[in-house]
């Protein structure tokens, strides 16, 4: 009977988790042409993917926005949090604000920034135009783009990060603020002694969260160039997501795409073995 | 706006709110389901989903399905236009549906770079024969006709659109120049294209914050397919379908074009059927575009109302040349094959592809079509009157079919992003060859 009761999970892990990643690893192993042919290839498509240079763009474009988009948003949500763990009128609704735009649509959340990104007649080069800097062609320039598509994600996920801080820190015992602050520690002093210890937690489970989201980056980079897959006329901004399904769907080479999501998973292991030794570190004296 | 210190918070972010709102329900709706509304008459009207792909006005179908909806109580059309751009998002995904047998509508619209691989594909078609179509071989062109019939001679698809070359231009940016606006002395100021450039750079000298062209991809085709025409009729593949990006003269041709029009900063540095190309031809940021007969429609569909009356149509300089043309089919899995063959029929009529070309633009490519008095003297309004069926018309019979390879999407969309990058600054011009050759035998590859 217990078997019976959590066997649903089970199932649905099995069909939509482990199903496809047997089927993606098989098929690495082929030269399958979608509307064509399907021959084994061994780990000819491994090789291939490790000497193309198109694959390393798109691991060094991801890996750029991830950071350019982590670090800052790791840090506004936590003093985002922080300000929000107070006593004020109207508390809930402004802790219910900042998770807004999570709920917005990602196509119109991209809309909006698309045009404010655009070269000609955008806010944002109009706003720098007022400081004498020349137009910037957000869609072009590879750093640009980065910062573009960095802010569009940090738009969306800072309160969502932001209110699980807040979570965290709500659990921290009153009672160690109040010897703190008896034993004369300031507030700022609080914060980095107790606050930030008693979050590691959380923080952990944030930064991994993360780091899967960040390296899994699609919906926005591809929206930002008219849905289209290719990041930018050369690839400026295509990510190792948006490759494997350039690969898979455009060009039709699933195996290619298959082995690509592969070296992703891969990628996105070590990424979060580094974070996790990073993180375990912070504000730690053990 | 007042806005109290104390509800700032509260206001903006239900402002914003809103705002979001309403953008995301203009941004819904991407995906088409067939799930269509049905009345509840007696008789059931089967609803055929026709899919097109374009910028503008695309397909120009719009009337031509008002009307038929209103005199059919049986067969409702309803067209689904899913994306502006071919190579890279609407075809691509018609394939997955082909392939997987579900998804594509009942009948669905292809360019001329995907007819290759139609072609080669004959398990995803209906043949048009079973339902009595063999008869509309007279109504076209031998090339027009042979290219819709596939690999193993099923019939499967029936020409809609043929190019023809016009170059579109903006009468008031011209006239702000000091240029002449009247199309016979415009089309006077460039015989050849360095001429052409040469306009241009009086054009620049005095407008500083409109480019003369959109960018490189537009010209760079135009040119690729009147040279064509000079070397065999074949762009990027031979007809024994081998890559000849390289070897093709034509191709160097339009390239080195399209490298001189973006290093004399001639271009606005748009890419066509993006979203800021079409805002650009709405806001005046260039004051020409290659113009094939269906460019008509995407410019003042793009344009709007706003635009009218500002644009004119004058003749191409190097002569004809034929880029684009599309093709209806009816997919395999399609449950009601005879009504969208019958639709198919309708759709490619002289008659309904006179009205288009009337309509909006796009030159018919049923020679019926093309000899009827009220195309040969067509005048389109948006463009200041242009006699459009003097301009297309004439030239109409006298086309030749350019030769596309199986993989011809793949390599044209890694070419022009090639030389997208080579407008937009991140591939040098000195480097920009090579990695254009290099790049097509990968996307061929």
């Amino acid at each position: 009977m217990p078997y019976a009761l959590v066997s649903p999970y089970f199932i649905l892990f099995a069909a939509f988790g482990l199903f496809p990643l047997a089927f993606t690893l098989y098929y690495s192993l082929y030269d399958y042409d979608l509307a064509g042919t399907t021959e084994w290839a061994g780990l000819d498509n491994y090789a291939a993917l490790l000497a193309d240079d198109d694959f390393w763009r798109a691991v060094v474009n991801t890996v750029a926005m991830f950071l350019i988009a982590t670090v800052p948003q790791m840090l506004l949500a936590l003093f985002l949090a922080n300000a929000l763990n107070k006593r004020f009128r109207f508390r809930l609704a402004i802790r219910m604000s900042v998770l807004l735009p999570l709920v917005t649509s990602v196509v119109a959340v991209a809309v909006v920034f698309t045009q404010l990104y655009a070269r000609d007649w955008g806010l944002v080069n109009w706003i720098l135009g007022a400081f004498g800097v020349e137009n910037t062609n957000w869609r072009a320039e590879r750093v640009p783009s980065w910062i573009a598509i960095a802010t569009m994600v940090d738009w969306r996920w800072t309160g969502y990060n932001a209110i699980i801080f807040l979570a965290g820190m709500q659990t921290i015992p009153r009672d160690l603020y109040e010897a703190a602050a008896i034993d004369g520690a300031s507030r700022r002093r609080q914060f980095w002694q107790i606050t930030l210890p008693m979050l590691r937690p959380t923080m952990i489970f944030v930064v991994l969260n993360s780091t899967i989201g960040g390296l899994t980056l699609f919906s926005e980079p591809t929206t930002f160039y008219n849905g289209n897959v290719d990041g930018g006329s050369q690839g400026q901004f295509q990510t190792v997501a948006m490759f494997i399904v350039k690969q898979g769907f455009r060009e039709f080479d699933y195996g290619y795409a298959a082995a690509a999501a592969w070296l992703l998973f891969l990628l996105i292991l070590i990424g979060a073995a580094i974070n996790f030794l990073f993180v375990r570190r912070i504000g730690g004296t053990k | 706006m007042m806005i109290s210190k104390r509800r700032g918070g509260l206001a903006v972010a239900s402002a914003l709110a809103a705002a979001a709102l309403t953008v995301a329900s203009c941004g819904s709706g991407s995906t088409p389901e067939s799930s269509a509304p049905t009345s509840s008459a007696a008789a059931e009207p089967v609803t055929i989903r026709v899919q097109t792909f374009g910028g503008g006005t695309n397909f120009g179908y719009k009337n031509a399905i008002t009307k038929w909806n209103a005199e059919h109580k049986d067969i409702q059309i309803k067209e689904e236009h899913l994306t502006d751009q071919f190579e890279q998002q609407y075809w691509p995904q018609m394939i997955q549906w082909l392939q997987a047998g579900n998804g594509a509508g009942d009948v669905v619209g292809i360019d001329e770079g995907g007819m290759g691989l139609a072609k080669a594909h004959p398990e995803w078609w209906a043949d048009l024969k079973e339902h009595g179509l063999e008869s509309r071989k007279a109504d076209f062109p031998a090339w027009k006709w042979e290219n819709g019939v596939a690999a193993d001679g099923k019939l499967f698809g029936l020409g809609t659109d043929i190019g023809g070359m016009s170059i579109c231009y903006r009468t008031d940016l011209f006239k702000k120049a000091g240029l002449a606006t009247d199309r016979e002395e415009v089309s006077a100021l460039w015989p050849t294209w360095d001429e052409f450039m040469k306009v241009g750079q009086q054009f620049q000298a005095k407008v500083k914050d409109t480019k003369w062209a959109d960018g490189t991809n537009t010209l760079y085709q135009v040119v690729l397919y009147q040279e064509a025409a000079k070397n065999g009729n074949v762009t990027y593949f031979d007809k024994d379908n081998n890559l000849i990006v390289d070897k093709n003269p034509a191709v160097r041709t339009g390239f080195d074009f399209a490298s001189k029009m973006s290093q004399q900063g001639l271009t606005a540095k748009l890419r066509n059927f993006t979203d800021e190309w079409a805002a650009g031809t709405q806001k005046g940021a260039f004051a020409t575009v290659g113009c094939p007969s269906w460019m008509l429609g995407v410019v003042s569909g793009n344009a709007g109302d706003a635009g009218a009356g500002k644009w004119d149509v004058a003749s191409v300089p190097g002569g004809g040349g034929n880029w684009g043309g599309s093709w209806l089919a009816v997919p395999k899995q399609s449950k009601h094959p005879k009504e969208a063959a019958q639709v198919a029929d309708y759709l490619t009529q002289a008659q309904t592809e006179a009205s288009i070309f009337t309509d909006f633009g796009n030159m018919p490519s049923n020679t019926k079509a093309q000899q009827d008095p009220a195309v040969q003297g067509a005048k389109n309004e948006f463009f200041n009157d242009a006699p459009i069926g003097e301009i297309f018309a004439k030239s109409a019979s006298s086309l030749q079919p350019v030769f596309l390879g199986v993989k011809h999407a793949q390599v044209k969309n890694a070419i022009e992003s090639v030389i997208q990058g080579m407008d937009d600054g991140s591939v040098p011009y000195d480097k920009a060859w090579q990695q254009l050759v290099d790049d097509a035998v990968k996307a061929a590859g």
